[in-house]
């Protein structure tokens, strides 16, 4: 059983640690993207409400296999060059995760209470003003769970990397089979490698859970 | 909402109005890019576009379609029956039902679909259960799924106002009777939407099925791009297939806002108090 | 209103719908605007089936003849070896082997049920009776052996570079691999080869479920070359000859066997006894002409190595 972990150290090692650079350097990114998209929907200028629905609706009906499948495959052949397969996937798990950032800040922006903002307007604000001032700071701490939720899901989908040539942790079954090692316990393996990362973002999530239904 | 700016003045209408016009110029410049890259590369060529005119082809597609469809049907009643038996485990009065239903649905959360799958195809194949990539497909997706709903059925009981719960338990109603009549119908019609985008990602997924070699349509697409002798037009095989995938996505999309309006309204009639604690529960679920 | 958008959006799926369906037969001989080669399966080699055919002690052949027909791993994009046309026929080497096999045992090529497993779930297929056989450029090796067993070899082939037509800087072979960026199928003897070999920094690797995926990476510049059997590698260049060319500097032996699970010997020696036959009485040559032969090469059947 543990023979199975110790003998291919070198591969789980590098394929969680590909995992955590994948999960830490989208997410950063998702949550820059997201966020701008999320002040889009709301903002006054229809056309940037266009864009950011449209983004949306495209990106949360589309599967994120296909987005990889596009940006690994599809953009070399219009001369779209990304440096190595890594970053095509940090791309395409950026494009997708933030379209779901983007609807938890959206909806975090209308649990804002009116008052607020009409507060802000009323002492001379401007939107951009209101927003990051007033009703972004609120909304980050209303949005901390389900955001926790965007960003464990992301740490599962980075799993689909593996497919497009990128070798982290869901990329292991396919090189422990060139090993001829027991498929089974490896799985297992990743199994309890993905609870030791997931479990604390779980109780963080239940922590800032427990701290907004106390606020 | 639109208490985050004023019903703008003259000068804030220009502005508003030479931004808008800016914005669908950028766009515009965007998508003009990308046709124009698409051109230059030469993927608008009819060699990279000929395939679709075949019968076997449009066959194959539709057979990916359906594959897809089929594994997403039968994954979805499967997870709502777990979710459904789960949630009510998960309010059981009893301790020994709540902590293990307690611990699946977490434990099947917090796996990565993909290992899911990779857990019923090589355990398959390593102990001779003869289950096809299909099935591992299915129940990938129906434990993974089951879970979540388990939790947006668990939240939506948790979001009937309580008034309700201790008025029924006055009439002398029992628990069964209390969760079956009362919290549930009011649970799951606060939950449609969320449910139906949770059945949204299920749909999506299947085309994990990919990669153990389930033939889905993302499976029959990566076929069609990967022939050399038609220059691997993956570019317009992807516009196909994701077409397909966003068509079918946006109408369960339609479905779940339809619902959603319909239950908005009929709470209005009946004077319900607004979801607010719902709709909080429901995005905590964020479906991805 | 919100009801009257769905109606509209599935009446514009339907009409979607049909305007597909209607579509041409058959896919033409020319690949459309400036395709070289033709892309369709021409007619498949005639084999008799043979009859009475009994494997006495093969638990796998007892599982054929229950289930009424064979199942069959084959790649389906390997042109000239395993190949599957727009049309949905399949073609080449490969694929001839294996119904040679079917045919030997006893079954109409129409019982043979094919299915596509890529290189890094073949033997858990094979071991898992997801296939009975597999025929798709597996290669004999030791390490394998203790998870399958193999029939053959049948073909012998050697891992060998593929690179876009101008580019000359690989022509030394393995040795000037290093500082460039090399693909193979995951889970396949070559890249294996490279990785033990440090034919180049690990870095430079990359891994796909298919070569064609490779060779596509390849024209794109995303990698600079492709590294495989010659055998597979030549049908891709017979296919794009202004592209892609193959280095030919083997650096390798590759024996092609036919996969089977482990315990089956009545069914290996039963089907080396088929390659045999068809050694002797110029199947093989003829499969083999009809196939890989098309670019212009000739082949000798290898010796059986039967244990």
């Amino acid at each position: 059983m543990f023979s199975v972990l110790t003998d291919n150290w070198d591969l789980f090692g590098q394929g969680f640690w590909t995992t955590i650079k994948l999960f830490l350097i989208s997410g950063v990114l998702s949550l820059v993207l997201g966020t701008l998209l999320g002040t889009f929907r709301v903002s006054p200028v229809p056309a940037l409400r266009g864009v950011g629905t449209g983004y949306v609706n495209i990106l949360r009906n589309t599967p994120l296999t296909l987005v990889f499948a596009f940006l690994v495959f599809g953009a070399p052949k219009m001369n779209i060059e990304l440096p190595s397969f890594f970053w095509s996937a940090v791309v395409a798990l950026t494009i997708y995760t933030s379209a779901f950032i983007c609807e938890v800040v959206r909806s975090g922006i209308n649990t804002i209470p009116p008052g607020q903002t009409e507060a802000g307007r009323a002492i001379g604000m401007s939107f951009i003003q209101v927003l990051s001032v007033i009703v972004l700071p609120q909304a980050f701490r209303a949005i901390q769970p389900p955001l926790m939720s965007v960003l464990i899901a992301l740490l599962k989908n980075t799993t689909i990397a593996a497919g497009f040539s990128v070798a982290e942790a869901g990329a292991i079954p396919a090189a422990m089979a060139e090993r001829g090692e027991n498929q089974m316990l490896t799985l297992v393996w990743i199994t309890i490698g993905f609870l030791i990362l997931i479990v604390p973002l779980i109780f963080l999530q239940r922590w800032a859970e427990r701290r907004t239904a106390v606020a | 909402m639109s208490a985050l700016y004023d019903v703008p003045g003259p000068r804030a209408q220009l502005r508003n109005r030479v931004l808008n016009v800016v914005v669908i110029l950028l766009v515009a410049g965007a998508v003009a890019w990308v046709v124009y890259r698409l051109n230059a590369t030469g993927q608008f060529e009819s060699r990279r576009w000929v395939q679709f005119q075949y019968t076997a082809i449009q066959r194959q597609l539709l057979d990916g379609l359906l594959n897809t469809l089929k594994a997403a049907g039968l994954a979805a009643v499967l997870a709502m029956i777990m979710g459904a038996v789960f949630a009510a485990a998960r309010i059981s009065d009893h301790k020994w039902v709540r902590v293990p239903a307690t611990f699946v649905v977490e434990l099947f959360r917090a796996i990565p679909l993909l290992i899911l799958m990779f857990f019923f195809y090589y355990g398959s194949l390593q102990y001779h259960l003869g289950l096809t990539p299909f099935w591992a497909v299915v129940f990938g997706l129906t434990l993974y799924n089951g879970s979540v709903l388990a939790e947006i059925f668990r939240a939506g009981i948790a979001a009937v106002p309580k008034g309700q719960r201790e008025a029924s338990y006055a009439i002398g109603l029992r628990k069964n009777q209390v969760v079956r009549l009362v919290l549930l119908p009011q649970a799951i019609s606060a939950m449609l939407p969320a449910i139906v985008s949770q059945l949204v990602v299920l749909l999506k997924d299947t085309a994990l099925g990919f990669i153990i070699t389930y033939a889905e349509l993302l499976y029959v697409a990566k076929q069609m791009g990967g022939r050399l002798q038609y220059g691997f037009p993956y570019i317009p095989t992807y516009i196909v297939v994701a077409v397909i995938y966003i068509g079918l996505c946006s109408l369960l999309s339609l479905l779940a806002r339809y619902l959603e309006g319909r239950s908005r309204r009929r709470r209005k009639i009946t004077g319900a108090p607004p979801p607010s604690a719902a709709e909080a529960a429901t995005s905590a679920e964020a479906p991805l | 209103m919100r009801m009257r958008n769905l109606v509209a959006t599935l009446g514009v799926g339907a009409l979607a719908l049909t305007a597909v369906a209607c579509g041409k037969d058959e896919p033409a001989a020319s690949g459309g605007g400036g395709g070289n080669a033709s892309d369709s399966c021409g007619d498949l080699h005639k084999f008799t089936t043979a009859s009475g055919v009994d494997v006495a002690g093969s638990p796998t052949f007892t599982k054929m003849k229950s289930a009424g027909k064979v199942t069959v791993g084959v790649k389906a994009d390997q042109p000239n070896l395993g190949y599957k046309d727009a049309g949905g026929k399949r073609c080449g080497f490969d694929i001839e082997v294996a119904r040679m096999m079917a045919a030997g045992l006893g079954f109409d090529p129409d019982k043979i049920e094919y299915k596509e497993i890529p290189s890094a779930n073949r033997e858990t297929a094979i071991a898992g009776g997801e296939v009975n056989y597999y025929v798709g450029t597996y290669s004999i090796t030791d390490k394998r052996k203790k998870q399958v067993s193999f029939a053959g070899p049948y073909f012998i082939a050697g891992q060998d570079l593929l690179v876009r037509k101008d580019d000359t800087s690989m022509d030394a072979g393995k040795t000037a691999l290093k500082g460039k960026k090399v693909c193979s199928a995951t889970g396949s003897t070559p890249i294996q080869r490279v990785k033990d070999e440090q034919l180049t920094e690990a870095s430079n690797i990359s891994e796909f479920k298919t070569y064609s995926e490779c060779v596509s990476q390849l024209l794109d510049k995303k990698t600079d070359a492709v590294t495989t059997d010659d055998a597979i590698l030549k049908g891709y260049a017979a296919t794009a000859p202004d592209q892609l060319r193959v280095v030919g500097k083997p650096f390798s032996t590759e024996k092609y066997g036919i996969g089977l699970p482990l315990a089956d010997k009545a069914l290996r020696d039963k089907m080396n006894s088929i390659l045999e036959t068809s050694a002797s009485d110029g199947t093989w040559k003829a499969i083999y002409d009809e196939t890989l032969g098309k670019s212009g090469s000739t082949s000798t059947p290898p010796p059986l190595e039967k244990y």
